[in-house]
């Protein structure tokens, strides 16, 4: 077993005592973030990136960066429960659905019960999404290094067309939101010829939109202004998690094993197409409704509504890397950051990752497995730290956080202009989140915009402007025709459902 | 949300619907108008540079006249609250001062801006005493200092005062 032997290697390299130390300040960090309203998992990231600018320097030193970047992440997904069951307020968009039956357990007083539920089928779903992502990754990239420009470009449309076919949003809103990124990613120095586009003779537009300012001004300030609305004092059940109320709840969740399969796979699924954690939590706490013996009871305080979506929402949200590390495309907003990241730090995501930077991707790898152990026992054991946090008065918090956005985006270029447009995509964003157009696809348009627009152009001139290239075989063929089915899935469902009703 | 003398509406999600939509159709006419004086054609080396933002453009046009088209069928009776007056000022009330304080860390640095803006928060909204104020701003300035300027070796905006002290 090749991928094994890659795997041990890994854990060589993960297990050294910084990249512990920095899985340990990671996951820390993770969850303070996932905790605190307004800062999440993709704009934790992007603030800390630029942190990493230097420690990416050194030899090995990108390893490093990835498994501190990446510990934020678990971090922040298993902060998002703590806050749902403790506060009835989701950390995050994927602990929405944890709030149905986390909250009322809490307020039942057993809240020990459902965060023990919740960080123990989050640390199963992640484990879940790992293994997967070990043998499966290897696969797909090497069936990845045939890709030619018009695939790569299919697998590009294909993601962005799963966007409008499985979002809950208006399909309309999300290709506005999806162009709209497309958009602000042309803007500046032409990839391919170096020409300057849409810059209007201004010096600050020379360099374009940086997604990172792009992700803290809409993730972060957006939130933010969301959260105002909702009132400044949160009001919270007390938490207290001792040994023997954790054990308790581990000898009761084997009985969920069946629920743990089915939102593993559902959440692994979400995660590698691009749906992303928050659909998969809310599809797996429906499935195990529906499948449940005590599914009317379910939102009066089911230990089982709790393991249905933590579950998957970790699976999902882990098992996101997939496709970035192999395709180079992220499956949601926190992959695209990373993706950006690996950028950055002169990387090249893709199926070469896995020839050339073997000791990387394993690294990260087996840092998946020991990061998200390491969440457990840092999450099992420091709750009443982290559930102090949000106690903090809103009238402090916020302008501290405010004040991290602005050097997050500050750091990125050394630029003021970043900052002021920080502020301009926190009013959209406010105001996007409102009307319903979605944030992630708008995200992974800035990102990827470059790139897809790369293999388009060289997909053209291959094939001499030839539109049939992205049907000239059947593999690109059959991507091109599933990208179009979910492109026109939601006219196809509405003209099912009118047939249905007739 | 609670109902007082100012849950009243500030404006309806039609106006609010409206406005996105045109604000999305002017962008996407700039990014067409743009890429079209770049060249959206087929040269002879290949697509133009405007060639791939010119469709992007007109995708975006195309897409927001749906949505306004929609937004405008929005019947007055079915029109929903886009945000309240109560919640517009708190929002406002947020919003002004961050963009004052993106101002000032140009004029005097981001250490000291930081600190009067996390200052006025704590006054004005949470009316905490002076030494609580004091105690919390400045020293929020000083970790973030030592953090940025001191271990990861960052040189963040500096203003008067740090040329002062010596340590701009």
């Amino acid at each position: 077993m090749e991928e094994i032997q890659s795997l041990l290697q890994g854990f060589v390299i993960a297990l050294s005592l910084k990249n512990v130390a920095l899985m340990f300040a990671g996951i820390i960090l993770g969850v303070i973030i996932g905790v605190l309203p307004g800062l999440g998992g993709a704009n934790g990231v992007a603030i800390l990136l630029p942190l990493t600018f230097t420690m990416a320097q050194v030899p090995g030193g990108t390893t490093s960066a990835i498994i501190l970047l990446s510990c934020i992440y678990w971090g922040a997904l298993f902060g998002g429960a703590i806050t749902s069951i403790l506060f009835n307020i989701p950390g995050e968009p994927w602990s929405v659905a944890t709030t149905f039956d986390g909250y009322p357990l809490a307020q039942k007083g057993r809240a020990g019960e459902a965060l023990t539920a919740a960080f123990t089928s989050s640390f199963v779903g992640a484990l879940v999404a790992t293994i997967v992502i070990t043998f499966l990754s290897p696969v797909v990239a090497k069936f990845a290094l045939e890709f030619g420009p018009p695939e790569f470009f299919a697998v590009y449309l294909l993601t962005f067309c799963a966007f409008v076919g499985m979002s809950k949003e208006p399909p309309f809103k999300t290709i506005a939101a999806m162009m709209i990124g497309f958009a602000l990613a042309a803007v500046g120095t032409d990839p391919v010829t170096g020409t300057l586009r849409m810059t209007f003779g201004t010096t600050p537009l020379l360099a374009g939109f940086d997604f990172l300012v792009a992700v803290i001004g809409l993730f972060g300030i957006g939130e933010i202004l969301l959260t105002l609305e909702e009132g400044l004092a949160f009001k919270g059940a007390s938490a207290k998690l001792n040994m023997k109320v954790v054990l308790e709840t581990w000898r009761e969740l084997p009985k969920y094993w069946l629920t743990s399969i089915r939102s593993s796979a559902v959440g692994c699924f979400m995660g590698i197409v691009p749906g992303g954690a928050t659909p998969a939590s809310f599809m797996s706490y429906g499935i195990a409704r529906r499948f449940s013996p005590d599914g009317a009871k379910f939102g009066s305080g089911q230990v089982e509504g709790v393991v249905a979506p933590e579950t998957a929402a970790h699976a999902a949200g882990t098992s996101a890397l997939l496709p970035m590390l192999t395709l180079g495309v992220p499956g949601s907003p926190t992959a695209a950051v990373l993706l950006g990241g690996l950028l950055i730090w002169g990387l090249q995501p893709g199926p070469l990752l896995f020839v050339e930077q073997k000791d990387f991707v394993w690294g990260l790898i087996a840092s998946m497995y020991l990061g998200n152990i390491a969440g457990l026992i840092v999450v099992l054991t420091c709750v009443p730290l982290f559930a102090a946090i949000l106690r903090i008065p809103f009238a402090v918090i916020a302008p501290i956080i405010l004040v991290i956005c602005a050097i997050g985006a500050y750091t990125v270029h050394n630029s003021m202009f970043d900052v002021w447009m920080m502020i301009v995509f926190g009013v959209f964003g406010y105001v996007f989140k409102k009307l319903q157009y979605p944030l992630a696809p708008l995200v992974l348009a800035i990102v990827l915009g470059d790139r897809a627009e790369a293999s388009f152009r060289q997909a053209m001139l291959v094939s001499q402007g030839e539109m049939s290239v992205f049907f000239s075989n059947a593999l690109v063929g059959s991507l091109t025709g599933l990208a179009l089915f979910l492109l026109f899935w939601p006219l196809l469902s509405a003209a099912l459902a009118r047939i249905r009703n007739k | 949300m609670s109902e007082g003398p100012d849950s009243r509406p500030a404006f309806g999600v039609k106006t609010a619907e409206i406005a996105v939509a045109l604000v999305f159709l002017a962008l996407g006419a700039i990014v067409v108008y743009d890429s079209a004086r770049l060249g959206a054609r087929w040269a002879e080396d290949g697509p133009q540079t405007g060639y791939f933002p010119f469709y992007v453009g007109l995708i975006i046009c195309a897409a927001s006249l749906v949505n306004l088209v929609t937004a405008l069928a929005i019947r007055p009776e079915k029109d929903r609250t886009f945000v309240g007056v109560a919640q517009l000022k708190l929002v406002l009330a947020v919003l002004i001062p961050s963009a004052v304080y993106v101002a000032l860390i140009g004029w005097i640095g981001i250490y000291v801006a930081s600190a009067v803006f996390i200052a006025f928060f704590m006054r004005w909204l949470g009316k905490y005493p002076w030494w609580k104020t004091a105690a919390v701003s400045i020293g929020n300035s000083v970790v973030f200092f030592l953090i940025f300027e001191v271990w990861f070796k960052i040189p963040l905006p500096k203003g008067p005062l740090e040329n002062l002290l010596g340590i701009a």
